[in-house]
């Protein structure tokens, strides 16, 4: 076990993290609660793999990935917004919607060989950091660079622009944003399409970067619910979102290399020598998940940054007492 | 000559000199005529009071100037052009800017965040430092001041109702609306507000002003329109040839009393006894310091304060809303501190919150829903675990007449009412049954005075029926003329009791003088 092979292989992986965590955000942020992130993940991964195999170019493939994800994010968009109806059962529909198409769809994609990927290199330079330049710096996919840029630009973006202050007005107290005249409607239906983008790439990042290939539901693995808890943990902010992302990309890399060594801090290893318990080491990267949400959430109710004020309400034109 | 002269007449009524003239506006809403062929005018650097009762259209009206609601018919000029709104965008573009009677902020956006809304200006980078000194320099021309860079759920209502100036006087807003601005003031404030329109109207801009307060009305307008079931009684007649008993009786359309006739005596038992409660308020923060106070049976025991000052915690502490740190709080014998809500309904508490909205109803259920919701367990309404649909709404539609709440019937949800007609809803639920203890929390406040004299007249009628009454008021003339007994709170301690109505002593309580420190000072002088 190596600190930094495994803090690499935890930012190579939570880079699809990063991703889904990011659109939720900004859908969050929007006042919609999209729950169907891993369905839009799963659309994402199969669309991005069996187009980049057609295209034979893995930037088209992620290009049709994320315009897949978020076309279907629309039927979210038009159910929630259009039709005011409850965003909790039309997300939870929506995921059992992109899964279902993912999974007939994506039929037999598991046997396709010689799919481009998305191309690794180094950073000149930076690479040569010792120790950081290893983690961060060294190996990875184009997409964990972009994952880099993502963050502070969704931050700039939200808290030091026109438009994010626009967007994080409407999550909070959508009819003083309709009073100025701005769409409520327009802005949420497009909000739930980056969503729906980001939660494309994100599936494409798993399928044409991090474990490639298309494995039905194994290949997001419930990463898109994870997405959704972490967006808690986040409290709405991208650069808490980055940590959670590379953290828990770190815990599924790390409880794969502790079965490795027969002997662990000095004593038996018992993963070692019990496969089985293999399935708990599993299990443990989304208990953190649980645990952290529940610290996270407490602290966002101390710290008082709760949630978008109006997350989860349809806005109703000229409805009195808010 | 003669024919001349009233054909000049009638030219001057088809042209508008005016800056908005609105004729002829007709609204309704599904069972209201909320506007019924409406005229108004408003002139330069004026201030036009608009007057009327509970439900008259007076906000549906400035909805309408304001480019919220579109009017059904009628024709609206400003500045002696037609003009047709989409929306509020296109009145602002008009130079029309209202303030509304809810606040349409952003709570966890600045100040100078919630001014830049929906403007083209920044176009991308937001760069907050410039546009706060801009706002810091606006602020300051018409002594609206208020900190651009503070959070909006960090300020007090007063405030907020100076970003919401201020983010109409940004836009160019050169007519400027104000629905009942002074309802949510506290006095000082209201002071605050009056030298700021003057300093506005000073500049040329026209204001209208929604009241019902007629003193405020008397003192800050130049001319006042009133109306009354969605007509117009009286059109633009001037502050100078009008009296306060005459627009009450424009409103009404019959005498209003404005002090009520209370008869002496005896209080009964002790019926609330509370003692050294200490708690928070929503911060987190002390908002009560050891109170103690008690109300006997047949009495009216008033609470003075300037808003804040721990009226909203103490009460919310008595009926089971918020937890007390330390301290009791008995009624009727019976300790209930820290139960829930549900002891003291059984003991017979009525509670008329502040927030008519969210805590005093259920904006999405109907009437009959709202005014059974504490004896739908009760024959014969409630039978078991059903209730009876019939027996409900013949209950509801009893008391719907029996406090005038004016509503197209009783199924509609009643987040459609007026503000007033929403009040009458909560007192008939909680007055209806007779309570062994009600408190009643402003309850006057945003009724016109037709409606306040018929609340006050209610609660009076609570006091000969022998509950005991705790009236939580800003309005110290009503206070004195209901309440036998006057408590005083600054900070969340009592400042002392007055039994003989000495507005002087109260006054100077409620800026935080300590009872003895008055009479000390008293005596002082008399040596
Ligand atoms: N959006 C709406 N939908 C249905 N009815 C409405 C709506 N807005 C107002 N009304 C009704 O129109 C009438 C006039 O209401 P409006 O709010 O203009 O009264 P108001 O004069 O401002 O009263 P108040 O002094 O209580 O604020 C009322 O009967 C009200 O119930
Ligand atoms: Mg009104």
């Amino acid at each position: 076990m190596n600190l930094a092979i495994i803090l690499q292989a935890g930012v190579a992986t939570g880079t699809a993290l990063l991703f889904a965590t990011l659109g939720e955000i900004l859908t969050e942020r929007s006042g919609i609660l999209n729950l169907g992130v891993e369905g839009m993940m799963l659309l994402g991964a199969m669309t991005s793999y069996a187009m980049s195999n057609k295209f034979g170019n893995p930037w088209i493939g992620i290009l049709f990935g994320m315009l897949a994800a978020g076309l279907v994010s629309q039927v979210h968009a038009f159910i929630t917004v259009t039709l005011q109806a409850d965003q909790v059962v039309s997300g939870l529909s929506l995921n059992f919607l992109a899964t279902g198409i993912s999974l007939v769809l994506g039929e037999g994609l598991n046997s396709l060989v010689g799919v481009p990927l998305i191309p690794k290199f180094d950073i000149p330079l930076l690479s040569q950091i010792p120790f950081i330049g290893d983690v961060f710096f060294a190996g990875h996919s184009a997409l964990v660079y972009v994952g880099y840029l993502m963050v502070p630009l969704a931050w700039y973006f939200i808290n030091r622009t026109r438009p994010g202050m626009h967007l994080r007005a409407v999550g909070e107290y959508p009819s003083a944003v309709d009073a100025q005249g701005i769409n409520v409607f327009g802005m949420r239906y497009f909000y739930i399409f980056v969503g729906g983008l980001l939660a494309g790439l994100g599936g494409a990042a798993i399928s044409l970067a991090i474990s490639p290939g298309f494995f039905a539901e194994k290949t997001t693995s419930g990463q898109g619910w994870i997405a959704v808890g972490l967006v808690i943990f986040a409290q709405w902010n991208p650069i808490r979102a980055a940590f959670g992302g590379y953290i828990f990309g770190a815990l599924r890399r790390l409880v794969l290399d502790i079965q490795g060594p027969m002997l662990l801090l000095g004593f038996a290893n018992p993963f070692y020598y019990n496969p089985y318990y293999g399935f708990f080491l599993k299990m443990l990267p989304y208990a953190f998940t649980v645990i952290v949400l529940i610290i996270g959430s407490r602290e966002a109710n101390r710290k008082r940054v709760g949630s978008p004020a109006a997350l989860g309400l349809p806005y109703i034109r000229g409805q009195r007492g808010l | 000559m003669e024919m001349v002269s009233t054909m000049d007449q009638e030219n001057e009524v088809r042209e508008c000199r005016n800056v908005v003239c609105m004729r002829g506006i007709v609204k309704h809403f599904p069972g209201v005529l909320a506007n019924d062929h409406v005229d108004f005018e408003l002139r330069e650097g004026e201030v036009h009071a608009l007057l009327g009762e509970n439900g008259a259209g007076k906000s549906t009206l400035m909805n309408i100037l304001a480019g919220l609601y579109r009017q059904d018919e009628g024709l609206i000029e400003v500045n002696g052009k037609e003009v047709k709104f989409n929306s509020p965008r296109d009145a602002i573009a008009a130079g029309i800017g209202m303030v509304h009677q809810h606040f349409m902020l952003v709570p966890s956006q600045s100040v100078t965040e919630n001014i830049l809304l929906g403007l083209s200006e920044p176009r991308f980078r937001l760069n907050l430092p410039h546009y706060d000194a801009v706002v810091a320099q606006m602020a300051e021309e018409y002594g609206l001041h208020v900190d651009p860079r503070a959070k909006i759920w960090q300020l007090s209502v007063g405030e907020q109702q100076r970003v919401e100036l201020l983010k109409m006087l940004y836009r160019g807003a050169e007519i400027l609306i104000m629905d009942e601005p002074t309802a949510v003031l506290a006095p000082s404030e209201i002071d605050d507000l009056f030298v700021t329109l003057r300093a506005m109207t000073q500049k040329g801009k026209s204001i209208t002003f929604i009241s019902h307060k007629l003193h405020e009305v008397m003192a800050i307008s130049n001319r006042v329109t009133v109306l009354r079931k969605g007509k117009v009684t009286s059109s633009g007649i001037n502050i100078a040839d009008t009296s306060r008993a005459g627009l009450a009786n424009l409103m009404v359309g019959r005498e209003v009393v404005f002090r009520v006739d209370k008869n002496e005596q005896e209080p009964g038992d002790v019926i609330l006894s509370v003692d050294n409660i200490h708690a928070e308020n929503n911060k987190g923060l002390k908002a009560l310091n050891g109170i103690t106070l008690n109300v006997r049976a047949g009495e009216i025991v008033g609470l003075a304060g300037v808003a804040g000052n721990g009226q909203r915690e103490l009460a919310d502490v008595i009926t089971g809303l918020r937890k007390a740190s330390e301290g009791q709080v008995i009624i009727g014998g019976e300790d209930i501190t820290n139960l829930s809500p549900k002891a003291g309904i059984r003991k017979g508490v009525s509670h008329i919150p502040e927030d008519r909205t969210h805590v005093g109803t259920a904006p999405n259920l109907s009437v009959t829903d709202n005014v059974i919701m504490k004896n739908y367990t009760e024959e014969p309404i409630g039978k078991g675990w059903m209730v009876n649909d019939t027996a409900a709404t013949k209950y509801a539609r009893e008391l719907k007449k029996a406090f005038d709440i004016i509503v197209p019937n009783v199924h509609t949800s009643v987040r459609l009412l007026s503000g007033g007609n929403l009040q009458k809803v909560i007192l008939a639920r909680e007055i209806s049954k007779k309570p062994e203890l009600l408190i009643a929390m402003q309850p006057t406040r945003g009724l016109d005075v037709g409606a306040i004299e018929g609340v006050q007249r209610l609660l009076l009628l609570q006091r000969e029926a022998g509950s005991a009454v705790l009236l939580v008021s800003e309005e110290l003339e009503e206070l004195l003329s209901l309440s036998d007994r006057i408590y005083v709170i600054y900070e969340g301690e009592i400042m002392g009791e007055v039994a003989d109505g000495d507005i002087e002593k109260i006054g100077l309580m409620m800026t935080g003088m300590q009872m003895e420190d008055i009479r000390l000072q008293g005596e002082k002088s008399n040596e």
